[in-house]
């Protein structure tokens, strides 16, 4: 069996702290098996991740890695970027980590269009702090902090990313596996701010609340309610139900990346042989 | 042709930063700091550098680690709420050891405070903003000149300690204009980032300290694979609960700071030689001091002035040493009084010690401070 991917991993900080079932590992390999299928180079490749469970596997990434602050990994990937374009940036964020706290930063991202590639971790819920409602909690849906029920709408980040102008949004899950490495992939190749949803399973806090707290029947959801856009695109409305989700490439727009569009600057202020 | 220009202490910051090596801006638009943003601005991309106007405060906080981490020298700017808003990520500057700048031009607060008008009530807040325990380095001129020496001596402490340093303005030095001459760039000496002092082969480690208790961090993208979090850590940078490491962690992100502190301890005395009293002062007040021991010297009075550059760490040295000779010591600032409560405590009631505060949005009238020393000479308020 190929094992090539091992060689982006720290063998020495594994196992991972992740619960039994969790989705995380699924989606940080794909990450891995996407950077290997672009051939970036280890080297000149940074992961940034905010705090959650799902920031903790820039730890187990055998990359320059940055565990920032709450929310905060966008701001410090913009920096990373901008300093040094030569680097890929990749960002990984959870559901809370990148819609509350870092809301603001995930649409300025977006609108700034940094060529950045940012993987959502959605498990629609706070994991590490043991279930709390994030801003994509399903509404109806339980958390420790809605014990009756979720009242909150919640939000849908790919058309939030779109409409503040990421140039690059996909939503795939952590049960399809290579459909979710093409998506990251996709989102290496464009030169802007890519944003990838990856949907993945928190048995422990979130299943736990809702009637699925096993793994498997989490994924067999994912496979039963997951559509591709182009079927998605051609469902009568009657058939969009609740539970169903489409995934797949929805947007892709070439855009000067905020990089290329600051050396301008520096050509026009003169500093371009400084 | 006199190389003299008139120019503000906002100005003079920027130009400090630059000829220091500072290539990357992040900011957010706040009064009175504003003009260190548009002068990064319109001056960063004409040597190469970047600039980049930042959705919030938070943002520009942390946009300035991620460009240092990147390996450019990297300054941010700000005023009262967003010097606030900044805390959380100053404090992860520190615990991660990220070299980096942070202009405080004061205003008036707490809150939205006077955002227009000067104040000096942020000297605590600099040192104690953040949570948990750290160290700090906070500078204040008082001239415009001193805008320009003090940002350059900023940038090269955050890169010789890999520490948040706090350039602590005033919006009187910040909007001062004044006629200055600034050094030529062979003049100028700077701290060059840190380099590893070995391969990974060789079993580096990212925050394995140096000599001076600082580590040699790796820049990203040389190829070391390092890991960087808030998290305490050991010296690979994982996290580690471990309360050996914890406490030694915290021990050496003071110690690299103590053992250096006479050399980063800047003060200057004026008038001190036969001084009887003494007044402390910093920043934009320490102009208005000086003349009011100017005008006491002609009365007849023998008072000097100590002016603190270097605010955290304290001068404790320094206030001790002129506790043991003087009579009386007047501490003047622009603030409800927190700088005294450090004199005091170095002071130890070996003098007394009065505090002339103010308050209420205006600078130091001379005759506010002259008639604080006249109370002092006569032996404290009644």
């Amino acid at each position: 069996m190929e094992r090539s991917f091992e060689k982006y991993f720290r063998q020495n900080r594994l196992p991972h702290l992740w619960c039994p079932g969790c989705g995380n590992g699924i989606v940080m390999k794909a990450i891995v098996q996407a950077i290997e299928k672009k051939g970036l180079d280890q080297d000149k490749t940074v992961i940034v991740s905010g705090i959650g469970c799902s920031s903790r596997a820039s730890g187990y990434m055998d990359f320059d890695t940055l565990h920032t602050a709450h929310g905060r990994a966008i701001p410090f990937a913009t920096g990373i970027k901008l300093a040094n374009p030569e680097l890929n940036v990749i960002v990984i964020t959870g559901d809370g980590d990148c819609t509350a706290i870092g809301g603001n930063h995930f649409i300025h991202g977006c609108r700034r269009n940094v060529d950045l590639t940012v993987v959502l971790f959605n498990n629609s819920i706070y994991g590490m702090t043991g279930g709390q409602a994030s801003p994509m909690t399903p509404t109806h849906k339980k958390a420790t902090t809605a014990p009756y029920g979720a009242i909150d709408r919640n939000f849908d980040a790919c058309r939030l990313a779109e409409a503040a102008g990421a140039t690059y949004v996909a939503r795939s899950t952590a049960f399809h596996v290579q459909h979710l490495t093409d998506m990251i992939a996709g989102g290496i190749d464009n030169k802007g701010f890519s944003f990838v949803e990856a949907i993945c399973q928190c048995p422990t806090s979130f299943g736990r609340k809702n009637k699925m707290a096993d793994p498997a029947k989490m994924m067999m959801w994912m496979r039963d309610n997951a559509v591709m856009k182009a079927a998605w695109d051609k469902l009568p409305d009657d058939k969009k139900t609740e539970e169903k989700f489409p995934i797949g490439l929805f947007y892709n727009e070439s855009e000067t990346d905020y990089a290329t569009a600051y050396n301008e600057v520096i050509q026009i202020a003169g500093g371009a042989d400084k | 042709m006199s190389k003299a220009r008139l120019m503000q202490g906002n100005e003079a910051c920027v130009e400090g930063a630059l000829a220091a090596g500072v290539r990357f801006f992040g900011g957010y638009p706040i009064t009175p700091s504003t003009e260190v943003a548009e002068g990064m601005a319109k001056l960063l991309p004409t040597v190469g550098g970047k600039f980049v106007q930042m959705e919030d405060e938070i943002a520009s906080m942390g946009v300035v680690l991620g460009a240092s981490l990147a390996g450019k020298k990297a300054v941010t700017a700000s005023s009262g709420p967003g010097i606030s808003l900044k805390q959380e990520l100053i404090g992860y500057a520190a615990a991660a050891e990220i070299p980096v700048v942070i202009v405080n031009v004061q205003r008036v607060g707490p809150s939205t405070g006077q955002p227009t008008a000067p104040s000096q009530g942020d000297v605590m807040q600099a040192r104690w903003g953040t949570h948990g325990d750290h160290p700090m380095i906070a500078l204040s001129p008082w001239s415009v000149r001193e805008a320009f020496d003090t940002a350059v001596m900023a940038v090269n402490y955050s890169e010789r300690f890999r520490t948040p340093v706090i350039l602590l303005m005033d919006e009187i030095v910040g909007h001062l204009r004044e006629k200055v001459e600034l050094p030529e760039a062979s003049a100028i000496e700077i701290y060059p980032r840190r380099k590893p002092s070995c391969t990974r082969a060789e079993g580096y480690e990212p925050f394995t300290p140096d000599k001076d208790l600082v580590p040699n961090t790796a820049n990203f993208g040389e190829g070391y694979h390092i890991h960087v979090t808030g998290l305490i850590h050991d010296d690979t940078g994982f996290p580690i609960g471990s309360p050996k490491i914890t406490r030694e962690v915290t021990k050496r992100l003071h110690d690299k700071i103590e053992i250096a502190r006479d050399e980063i301890t800047h003060v200057e005395e004026y008038f001190m030689d036969d001084a009887e009293y003494a007044v402390i002062a910093f920043g934009g007040t320490a102009r208005t001091a000086y003349e009011a021991v100017a005008n006491a010297r002609k009365k007849g009075v023998k008072v000097g002035m100590v002016r603190l550059i270097t605010i955290w760490p304290f001068a404790d040295k320094a206030v001790k040493k002129i506790a043991e000779k003087v009579k009386g010591i007047l501490v003047a600032e622009l603030n409800y009084g927190q700088l005294v409560g450090e004199v005091e405590r170095v002071v130890a009631g070996k003098c007394p010690v009065e505090l002339c505060a103010k308050y209420d949005m205006t600078i130091f009238e001379p005759a506010e401070i002259e008639a604080g020393i006249d109370e002092l000479v006569a032996g404290g308020k009644a």
